[in-house]
Parts: C-alpha cells; structure tokens; sequence
C-alpha cells in the first residue's frame, strides 16, 4: 500500500540541500513520519552531494541500505540535510551551500558535521533524520540544539552507502526530539547487512525501557579537565547528580588515553579520507573535467576547485601522514594510541555499566566563532573516544547554559544500545 | 658477467565473479561497461565484499607451490591516481601476504631440475582498461571500460634466482601449466597473465621492465634489456635504476621516468575489509594430479622419454590431447604430438584445443600401419589443419591418401611408370645428375603426363630422387 504525502515548509535555518516536496511512503512502523537524511547517505534518484561543490549534481543510481530499511519501514523522506562538507567540522559552516543556523539561536553554528540533521528536528521541521557520527558528528549538533542523538556501536549499522570520510570510525545514527524517537529510528535501522564486511550479525535491539537503578556510572575525570566551560560542567554534574538521585550509582574514574585520543582520532581520519576522497576527479560523476587537457592537469584542477579548504587540509595531512619515511611516525603511533583508548574503555567497563560526561565542552559557538582549525579540532576531544574504541555513544538534553542547550554524554559497551537508550529514557522522564 | 632476474607475474583468477562485487567477470564477448555495479566503479558509499571463491583459489595455488600460509593476512589500499583506476586506489596485499615462500621446479639448463624460490604471493583487483582513440591533438581522446575492474588476480614474486631468459621462459611455461591443472586460470582469455620483470647484471644496478602483457613477449624482453644492460657496461656507461616500459610492437624497453610513474603508494590497511584468518582452510584443499607427477605418470603408463612426457604436460590441453590419442599407440602418438603437431601449430598459431581427435588419430593409425610415409603424413597433418583454420570440413587422412594417391603401394605403381620415363629420357637424366636446373621439373612432367595427372607432383620428384640414387 503506498500513500503520498507533500511537504512544503520554509527552511530559515539552511538545514536542507535538497527538499523533495512530493513523497511516496509505504505502512509500516514509520509509516508517513517526515524523516531528513544527512547528505553524505545515498538515495537513488535524489542529489547526494556531502556538501561539497564536487559532487553537485550527483544523484546515486542505488539506495543506502538504511535508506532501503527506512523506505520499508515506511518513513518519508523528505530531503537531504546540509553538513560540513564531507563531515570535515564541528559546525556545518564548512558546506559548499552555505552554513546552517541554530533554531535555538540563529546567531549561533548548530554544530556538525550533521548540524542540517539537527537543525531540521529541533526547529520542528522533522520529527526525526538520520546523521552521521565519525568522531561526534551526531553528539555535538545534537548536544548544541538540545536534541537526542545517538551513535551505534561500530558495525551495529550498514555502512553500504554512506559516502566514507573515515571508515574505520563512522557510523549512521538517529536524531531525534526525544529519547523514544530516537530509539524508534534506531530499531528501524540496526541489523546486519552482508554488503557491509564490517557489519556484524547480532540480535536484533530489544523494545525500549527506561531503567537506570543500580547502574553503576563511571565518570572520568578526564571529561571536565582544562578546555570544559565551568558553566557547562556545573550543569552536566548536575545532571549527574540526578542520575544518582534516580538510583544509579555514580563511580569516579580516570581515562588517562585521553590525552591522545585527539591526536589518534585526526591521524587516523585524515589518513582514511585522504584515500576516500582520490575518486573524486570528474571522470565518473560530478564536475566533468576539461578532456583537452593532460588527465593529471585536468584531475588536480578539478579537485583544487572542488574541494572546500577544509577538505583540501585534511587530504594533504592525512596524505602527509601515510606517506613513506612518516607513516611509523604518524599512521602507525595513531592506531596504537587508538588500542590504549580502547583498552581504558574495557578496563573501565569492567567496574562499570556506563560513562557519563559532557558531550562538548561547550556550548554551541557563534558563527564564525572558530576561524582557527586547531580550536575547532580540539572541541572534539569528548566525543572522539567513542569512535576510536567502536563503543555506542549518545547525548541527551541535560540543561541549558549561557542560555544554550547542554548535552549529557552517556557512553555503553560495544552492543549496549539498549542500555545507553534505557538509562538516557529515565533521565529523560525523570527531568520531565 | 652473470644475468639476476626476478618476476612478478599477474595472474587473473577464474572465478564466475569479481573479487569484490557480483559482477562476472566473463566479459570479453561484450561491450564495455556492460559488466559494472556501483562497487566495481567505485561510486560514493560502495563497499566491497569478498569472494570467497577467489581465496579458494589463490589458497589452491599457494598450496600446489608449497608456500606457507600465515594465520592472519590483510587487504590494503595501494593509492595512486589514474583513469582506470575508479576508487584512486587498488585493494591489494602488502606487508601481510596471503601465503609466503614456495617454489616451482624447472628443468635447469644442465640438465636435472632447478629449483626457483617464490618470495610471496598475493591477491589484489584489477583495474580498468583504457582504450586510446582517435589522432591528432584535438581528435585524440582515451575511453574507459570498466568491465575488467575488480577482476581477481593473483601476484605471484620470485627471489631473483633466474639466470637466463630461457630460464624464465621455462619457469613461465611450467607456472601457466601449474596454474591450468589447478582450473584456477584459464590461457585462453585476452591479458589473463602479465609480467613484471627485475633484471640486473652481477654487481650493477637493477632494472624493472613493467607492461609484458604476452607471455611469449617475456624471453624478447629480456633478451633486450640484458643486450641493452651488457652494452652499457662494455661502453662504460651507467645503469640505473629505474622503471622501463616494455614496448610489444617494437620489441624494446623504454625508459618511463614520467611524473606519473613515481608514486609513494601511501599503502595502508582496507578498513572496510575485516583481516583474513585463512590458514585452516589450507587443509581443506585437495589438489588436482600436477604436471610433475602427470609427467612421470606418462613415462611409466605409456613408456615414452623424458622429453616427450615434459613437453606433453607442460600445457594441460595438449597433455589431454595427448591422453585422447595415446591409447594403443603411444609410441607414434608421443613424437607425432610433441615434436610434429606441436611444431606445426605453433607455426600457425593455433591452439590444441582445434585439432580434430578423430582424424589426428586416423592419421596415427596409418603411420602405425605403414601405409604412408612420413613424408605423406607431415603432409596430411598441414592439409588437415589449413582446412581446420580455413573453417572447411577437415577430409578424414583415408580420404586424403585415396584422393592424393599417397599411399606407399601407389606409390609403387607409380615407382614403374618413373622408371620407364628415366629409361626413355636419357639426356635430361644425365643433365638431372649434373645438377642442371630444370632437368628435375621436365623429368616430372613427363611422368604427370604419363600418369595424366593422377600422381602428386611432390611425390613423384622425390621418387626421382629415390630412384636416380640407387
Ligand atoms: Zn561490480
């Protein structure tokens, strides 16, 4: 049974690239919910660009794998959200179709790279999108617009059409205006995918419920070290202060990795997109090149005036840093801090069920507040754990500081979703 | 001054499907791009899988080379830029090999086998092909096909124990028949096998000449390059080390220092492919009867030499060809195979596969008999395989003796109307024994006019000959 549904709203925030005004959807458990995708997710018949001028006008011949699940599922997708062009920022102002806005305060960046995704469900648009999450590119907009975003654990979703940036560190993931939401999109997109050699055959997620009594709760001091706004810690402790009061008990901990966690997670994305993005040299798709010239003259003009600044740094570091004479220094010394971050992650959920933290540092920046690459890098330093380490991760609404939402970072076991959910849901009802 | 050569030998596996997708990878019938999906062309958010069946066979090889393989192996990305190459990156093997070491024993050129040490082995995806077209500046262009991208190969490196070209030669020949036994690899399909060779002269610098695309283009390129290397140091002049171009047409190694070739391949692991732990599957594997032991197999089951067995097996086709015809006959059937039919095929080009088994074992029959000659077979056997190549309906060899007058007994009848026409031609008999030229040519039209063109010119000349040497 197929239905129609149309969709015309006024976008003020830039959180759509492409807007599909007329959409078919099937019944289902999503049946005729207006959902945004993140724009780096393929859709058959619908431009997928990643925010980038070099795949303007690209429209993918084949669905995503989740994009097949949701379609079945009954979801209307009604557009592709804007981002920091192939997920490279914390603050979607690095897209080739300008930046998003924060409903909350339109001053303000949304965060990134999925901050179209974030923006959509905050302002109302949709109830709820899908984005990406390579080293916190669902938590921060999530955290910085006061919604709930989560990232699986690595392999719990298919990658089979997510146009890679880091692909060793990436995952899909649901944001939503509240936890159910969340959850719900989630269950509709976990699973395994044999397209995907990274994607693992486990049980599918069990219904949502809220439990948090006698979780025991690591908190490491390492989340509220030098960098964190005392305005936003103060709210996150309290936030945890009120997970105790809802019968969690609250473990003080240490994560000394940390320190090169930053590091192991630049390394290593930069090397991964270096790699990933060479195919984008006008030959197949996107910008055509100009065939009278030499096919390497005609490559690197192509790329120098398709990729956004951004882009191009991190393709020449992760270049730089996998080349020969460097990659022991750089490639090799990453992946094992990468295996230290990893070890402090089994080592502490050996005493406890979850971690718990801020999710940024701060609160969502103004626009072109972070002009300097290197500060914006190190606001990363709360959510990129996760992703080094593969676990699930997600944020939650915690409060507000400087008049800005504030997410609390909940972090579980590989495969530990459903915890993570269930505890976030009691927080959340338990706010309410 | 003593020649070192090393080879690295691409080798397209067999599979129904590509190495990472579920395209087949029979497309040489078709027109490009026909055999494409959105991972053999690298499209955004394309991931690949792999096939299992390609393990399988690279694992049936490095056990038939008796290499051994480690318990853990990677994939890893090999980076550079090129047309044919859809993702600007290759998925191959790099510092954790499928399988390491091995050998494969050659006939040495002593005598007895040569054992050549095998440094690795690897598996990776092919790339596209380009196609040039056009001429001229403007009117110049190069197409793309696809087809060919993410065909399974195996690299198959040797230590540089090769002393000589015929050395690398026989090292090819019995790889190819090693890989054909394991029906991993099949000669027949276009560029199925290329070469990469390391050439040096003891004490100089070492040469890498890429691009042998044909297997019979291996011994002229490195007879070249050694030519090459050998004059430069009689000439005092410097080797270096580089890459060189093997150019087919011309038979030379040209040197290829272009930009485009001096690459930093930034290798790193395939995060996209879990590591392979594969060594249990080894065991599993059983191997089919290889040239070696079908060789000595020959020698005892149908007692024929050492260089007839070696030559049969080295191409499993023949060795079957061979199998087909051998039965009550082999001693005929050997040298006929391996030194008549083969040579007579490589003159034409043409393989085994297209000789017919009935009439080559007709003709075998006759030769056993005795009712012909060698001489008439030989020529049997040229006009079989001309109407073979023609595409006519090949005459049974029966057919060809009765319709040539071939046979020996004919040939008798014949033998008495020559001898009358010698009696009566005394003069031109005379000049024929003084080597006049054209004396022969009269004496042979006399008798065609006696016979009234009922006997083979060829064959009436050498019955001359015959008769005038008695
Ligand atoms: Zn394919």
């Amino acid at each position: 049974m197929g239905s129609k549904m149309s969709f015309d709203k006024p976008d003020p925030d830039n959180a759509f690239i492409t807007l599909c005004r007329e959409i078919d959807y099937q019944e289902g458990p999503l049946s005729g919910i207006p959902i945004a995708i993140k724009d780096n997710i393929s859709t058959a018949g619908i431009q997928t660009t990643c925010g980038s001028k070099i795949l303007k006008g690209y429209i993918p011949p084949y669905d995503a794998h989740v994009i097949t699940l949701i379609r079945s599922a009954g979801g209307a997708i009604v557009g592709k959200t804007n981002m920091d062009e192939f997920g490279m920022g914390t603050t979607t102002e690095s897209s080739a179709f300008g930046p998003t806005t924060n409903p909350v305060d339109p001053t303000r960046v949304p965060g990134g790279s999925s901050g179209g995704s974030a923006a959509a469900v905050a302002s109302g648009l949709v109830r709820m999108a899908l984005g990406t999450d390579t080293g916190g590119s669902i938590r921060c907009p999530a955290s910085f617009c006061g919604i709930v975003g989560l990232k699986p654990t690595y392999g719990r979703v298919s990658r089979y059409g997510l146009i890679a940036y880091a692909n060793s560190l990436e995952q899909i993931g649901p944001l939503a205006r509240n936890v159910r939401d969340c959850a719900l999109l989630y269950s509709c997109i976990a699973g395994y995918d044999p397209r995907d050699g990274t994607s693992l055959d486990l049980p599918a997620p069990t219904p949502l419920r809220s439990e948090i009594q006698g979780k025991r709760i690591g908190v490491p001091a390492e989340f509220f070290g030098e960098g964190v706004d005392p305005a936003v810690a103060s709210v996150v402790q309290s936030g945890i202060q009120r997970l105790e009061e809802l019968g969690a008990v609250i473990v003080p901990c240490s994560m000394p990795s940390m320190r090169y966690a930053l590091a192991a997670y630049y390394v290593t994305s930069m090397s991964e997109a270096s790699s990933n993005l060479g195919r984008y040299d006008g030959v197949r798709y996107g910008q055509a090149p100009d065939t009278v010239r030499s096919w390497h003259d005609a490559y690197s003009e192509i790329r120098r005036a398709g990729f956004g600044e951004e882009v191009r740094r991190r393709i020449l570091l992760g270049s730089f840093a996998l080349s020969a004479g460097y990659q022991g220094k750089y490639y090799a010394k990453a992946q094992a801090a990468r295996q230290m971050v990893r070890d402090d992650f089994e080592r502490l959920f050996e005493s406890v069920d979850i971690i718990a933290g801020p999710t940024m540092p701060t609160v969502a920046f103004r626009l072109g507040e972070t002009s300097d690459p290197l500060s914006m890098y190190l606001a990363d330093i709360l959510t990129v754990p996760a992703n080094l380490a593969g676990v699930p991760a997600l944020s939650v609404p915690c409060g507000t500081a400087h008049g800005m939402p504030v997410g609390l970072q909940l972090i579980g076991r590989h495969f530990a979703e459903d915890e993570i959910l269930a505890a976030a849901l009691a927080f959340e009802e338990g706010s309410a | 001054m003593t020649v070192i050569i090393g080879l690295e030998i691409h080798c397209q596996l067999n599979t129904n499907t590509k190495l990472f997708c579920g395209c087949s990878t029979d497309y040489r019938d078709d027109g490009p791009n026909t055999h494409v999906c959105p991972v053999c062309l690298g499209l955004p958010g394309s991931l690949p899988v792999l096939n299992r069946q390609a393990v399988v066979y690279a694992l049936r090889v490095a056990k038939a080379l008796h290499c051994e393989v480690p318990e853990f192996s990677e994939f890893a990305r090999k980076n550079y830029f090129y047309p044919d190459l859809p993702k600007a990156f290759q998925i191959t093997q790099y510092d954790k090999p499928l399988a390491l070491g091995g050998y494969i024993e050659i006939e040495a050129e002593a005598g007895g086998e040569k054992r050549i040490n095998l440094t690795r082995i690897h598996m990776e995806e092919d790339p596209g092909r380009l196609v040039h077209k056009g001429s001229g500046d403007r009117g110049r262009y190069t197409l793309v096909d696809y087809n060919r991208s993410g065909v399974p190969l195996i690299e198959i490196v040797t230590e540089p124990e090769l002393s000589s070209p015929k050395e690398a030669r026989r090292f090819l020949n019995k790889l190819r028949a090693t890989l054909e036994y394991l029906g991993i690899y099949d000669s027949e399909r276009e560029g199925s096998l290329r070469v990469d060779a390391n050439i040096s002269i003891k004490g100089y610098e070492r040469v890498e000449v890429k691009n042998i695309t044909s297997y019979k283009g291996v011994e002229k390129a490195l007879t070249f390059e050694i030519t090459r290397q050998k004059g430069m140091i009689r000439r005092n002049a410097q080797i270096v080390r580089e890459t060189r171009h093997y150019q087919e047409a011309r038979g030379v190694t040209t040197s290829a220092r272009s930009k485009e070739m001096e690459h930093d391949y930034r290798y790193f692991p395939e995060p996209d492919l879990a590591p392979l732990q594969v060594s249990s599957w080894v065991e599993e594997i059983e191997l089919p009867e290889l040239p070696d032991t079908r060789r000595d197999r020959f020698m005892q089951q149908y007692g024929i030499s050492l260089n007839h067995a070696r030559t049969l097996t080295g191409d499993l086709r023949l060795a079957e060809f061979f199998e087909e015809v051998a039965s009550g006959i082999p001693e005929v059937a050997a040298p006929w195979t391996a030194d008549i039919l083969l040579g007579e095929l490589n003159y034409r080009d043409m393989p085994i596969s297209k000789v017919p088994v009935p009439h080559f074992n007709a003709l075998l029959e006759e030769v056993k008999k005795g009712t012909i000659t060698d001489t008439s077979a030989v020529e049997i056997l040229r006009l079989l395989l001309n109407q073979v190549m023609e595409g006519s309906t090949p005459e049974m060899p029966g057919a060809v003796i009765a319709r040539l007058g071939l046979s020996k007994e004919e040939g008798g009848a014949f033998r008495e109307i020559v001898a009358s026409v010698l009696a009566e031609n005394g003069p031109a008999v005379a000049d024929q024994r003084a080597g006049k030229a054209g004396a022969i040519n009269f004496l042979v039209g006399q008798v065609m006019k006696a016979t009234r063109g009922r006997a083979d010119p060829k064959e009436i000349a050498r019955i001359i000959e015959d008769l005038l040497k008695e």
